[in-house]
């Protein structure tokens, strides 16, 4: 049982730390630039079919991970310039339908290059295993371990970035006040390219990496798109800090608070009911952590603006 | 008000003139799902009824078809709206395509109150099997539980005493399970239900190790299934504990976006693609010449789906509205078939064998859903009892 329990705490880790990779650049954009972008997701998707379709191309999966990286960030700096600029000035609704638009326009434009069946990546031959931790108790696979091994670079590589350059600086001037920090001087558009950028390759690295685990097909991005709010709005918008804390409690409730409620009911109800009851109530109780959130601290739990 | 009735008087009469031509023609209405994640299922049942239609020369028996394709989206309220314009604007002789059940029962009632035919290519929900049982519903493909009861009963022949089972906490999920505990009354280990649409499969994998079953079956259709299984596999679990599905989650799309880690997996369909009949080696080469992709179960049913309506508009000489003799050929007529042979039972669902098949790694090294063997004979669907037809 204990071991059991170790093993969902590894994966809620491993959850958190992708969904971290999402609301990263969602928190960034939503902070700095107070714009609403609904198409993160379709982002994260397009970052997926572009390595599944130069895995296949290459035969091999790290480098077809670094291309769709580059590629999908390419996307990314063409989107800011030729719509996400102008969206900066318009209305949150204004925005909420544009890009709303967008992710419609991905959807069709992946079915009309791709087709309509999802697409395979193969996880590195040598990863597709299942690592005994502790003997024939605990086994984690391999490929798991990687991810978690790489959110946890790309955390302390983000925290490095927002915390100790002068980049950084400007960006968490631009989350705390735009205005302020325009006026003292910070170049604000530019700044604005580069963190929509970088938030492109955090999809695309997302999407190529959790490839191998899951299906590579469209509207991948609205599942994913949901959970990553939920991240930023408990974590605090335009917080990197909020959005990792709020990435490794959603992660975690998601896996270790379904396993204890499903593990719990069933001292009071039979098998099946605890079953159903215990899911239903783990999807429940993300939304009522955000909803407690919203209501004690409706800045989130680490606010970037002061 | 008088010049209301007047119109309504005389549009009630334009409308009434058209259904008394002497038809030429055949109007078929595919309604079924194009965009969204579950794309890939509609287009397989669309490409395959294209494909009938090209083979049997662009007529149903000597009507000209003309057909209208319609993406319902997966959202039961569009397709509530194209429904009703089949009926009531398009006036569309036969309909077919939806994928899923849900929306099945939502369109069902404008089809039926229509005196529309409806030829199932996937959809096939107990309520329509059982007590609502409707002389203008026919289905080509399964009843829902049917792929369920022959690996329920697959798995209890081989032997194995403790199986868990999976399936999302919906409707379809309990009923899938139900299915299956039909035929197999063995132990349940732990009977899991995940979220729908739940992408992260690793909890599930972890109590399912945890209680060491000796088989594990799954109902997850779509990507749910597919990222269980590319989950399942990596966490090498495949070979120590071998894993069961129904047949649309060992099929074409599937093999083609998991590969070699799907080698292994047990699945039970009403239909192989291998299968030795002149009629489906026809439809498997020119399935991938035309569309250059190898045929799903979900293709071999759209093209079963023109088949039956073609090999019934013949039987009646094109003579389609005459509703009741119209819907003795739909249920009568022996119409050719990729998966061999089938027939209806009175609730019109087909009555036909179920096969097990393999995902193996050919001497090429390409990944193929094989036939293994025959699992059930004439199976018919539960709930034929309570159909009053």
């Amino acid at each position: 049982m204990g071991y059991l329990i170790i093993e969902q705490m590894l994966n809620g880790l491993q959850y958190g730390l992708m969904l971290f990779l999402l609301a990263a650049g969602l928190t960034l954009v939503f902070g700095i630039m107070d714009l609403i972008n609904l198409a993160h997701g379709s982002l994260y998707m397009i970052g997926a079919f572009l390595a599944a379709t130069f895995f296949q191309m290459l035969g091999s999966f790290f480098p077809a991970l670094l291309l769709a990286i580059v590629a999908t960030a390419f996307i990314g700096f063409i989107l800011e310039r030729l719509l996400y600029r102008k969206l900066q000035t318009m209305s949150h609704l204004s925005q909420v339908l544009a890009t709303f638009a967008l992710i419609l326009i991905a959807n069709e434009s992946i079915k009309i290059i791709f087709g309509a069946q999802p697409l395979m990546i193969s996880m590195p031959s040598g990863l597709s295993r299942a690592i005994e931790i502790v003997p024939d108790e605990l086994y984690y696979p391999a490929y798991r371990l990687l991810i978690i091994g790489v959110g946890f670079a790309v955390a302390i590589g983000l925290y490095l970035l927002v915390n100790k350059t002068r980049t950084g600086m400007w960006m968490r001037a631009g989350a705390s006040n735009r205005e302020m920090a325009a006026v003292m001087g910070v170049r604000i558009k530019p700044l604005f390219t580069l963190v929509f950028v970088l938030g492109a390759a955090l999809c695309a690295l997302a999407g190529a990496l959790l490839g191998p685990l899951l299906a590579v097909t469209i509207g991948m991005g609205e599942s994913i798109l949901i959970p990553a709010f939920q991240v930023i709005v408990i974590g605090g918008i335009g917080s990197m800090r909020g959005a990792l804390i709020g990435s490794l409690l959603v992660g975690m409730i998601d896996t270790v608070g379904k396993l204890l409620l499903v593990l719990g009911l069933g001292f009071i109800t039979d098998p099946t009911n605890a079953g159903t009851l215990g899911s239903t109530l783990a999807s429940l109780s993300i939304s009522v952590l955000m909803v407690a959130v919203l209501y004690f601290r409706p800045q989130g739990l680490f606010p970037a603006r002061g | 008000m008088h010049k209301k009735h007047l119109l309504a008087a005389s549009l009630a009469a334009i409308l009434a003139a058209g259904t008394v031509q002497a038809a030429d023609s055949i109007k078929v209405g595919m309604m079924t799902t194009l965009s969204g994640p579950a794309a890939g299922l509609g287009v397989d049942i669309r490409d395959g009824f294209n494909l009938a239609v090209k083979h049997l020369g662009g007529n149903f028996g000597d009507l000209t078809t003309e057909i209208i394709i319609s993406d319902d989206a997966q959202n039961p309220e569009t397709a509530r709206q194209i429904a009703e314009r089949f009926t009531l604007r398009d006036r569309v002789d036969v309909a077919t395509g939806v994928v899923f059940s849900n929306i099945m029962l939502a369109v069902g009632p404008s089809f039926f109150e229509s005196e529309t035919f409806y030829i199932s290519a996937n959809a096939g929900p107990s309520e329509y099997a059982g007590a609502e049982c409707n002389p203008y519903f026919f289905n080509v493909a399964w009843q829902n539980d049917n792929m369920h009861e022959a690996m329920g009963k697959h798995v209890a022949s081989e032997g194995f005493k403790k199986v868990a089972l999976l399936a999302p906490n919906y409707p379809a999920g309990i009923d899938a399970l139900n299915g299956f505990k039909r035929f197999y009354q063995g132990d349940v280990a732990v009977e899991l239900y995940s979220r729908l649409g739940q992408l992260d499969y690793a909890t599930e994998i972890a109590q399912i190790r945890q209680t060491r079953p000796d088989a594990l079956y799954i109902f997850l259709p779509g990507g749910m299934g597919i990222n269980f299984i590319k989950q399942y596999a990596s966490s090498g679990m495949m070979n120590r504990t071998p894993l069961f599905a129904p047949g649309f989650s060992g099929d074409e799309d599937f093999v083609n976006a998991i590969g070699a880690d799907m080698v292994g997996l047990f699945n039970t369909s009403h239909w192989y693609r291998e299968m030795d009949n002149d009629l489906n080696q026809r439809f498997v080469t020119d399935f991938q010449g035309d569309y250059g992709r190898l045929p799903t179960l979900y293709a071999s049913q759209g093209y079963d789906a023109a088949m039956l309506i073609d090999a019934a508009v013949r039987a009646v000489d094109g003579n389609i509205e005459d509703k009741d003799a119209f819907r003795e050929a739909l249920r009568s007529v022996d119409a050719p078939t990729v998966r061999g042979s089938y027939t209806f039972g009175n609730n019109h669902y087909p009555i036909q064998n179920y096969y097990l098949r393999e995902v193996v790694r050919e001497d090429d090294g390409t990944v193929r859903n094989r036939f293994v063997t025959e699992v059930m004979t004439d199976h018919q669907d539960a709930y034929a009892k309570d159909c009053n037809m």
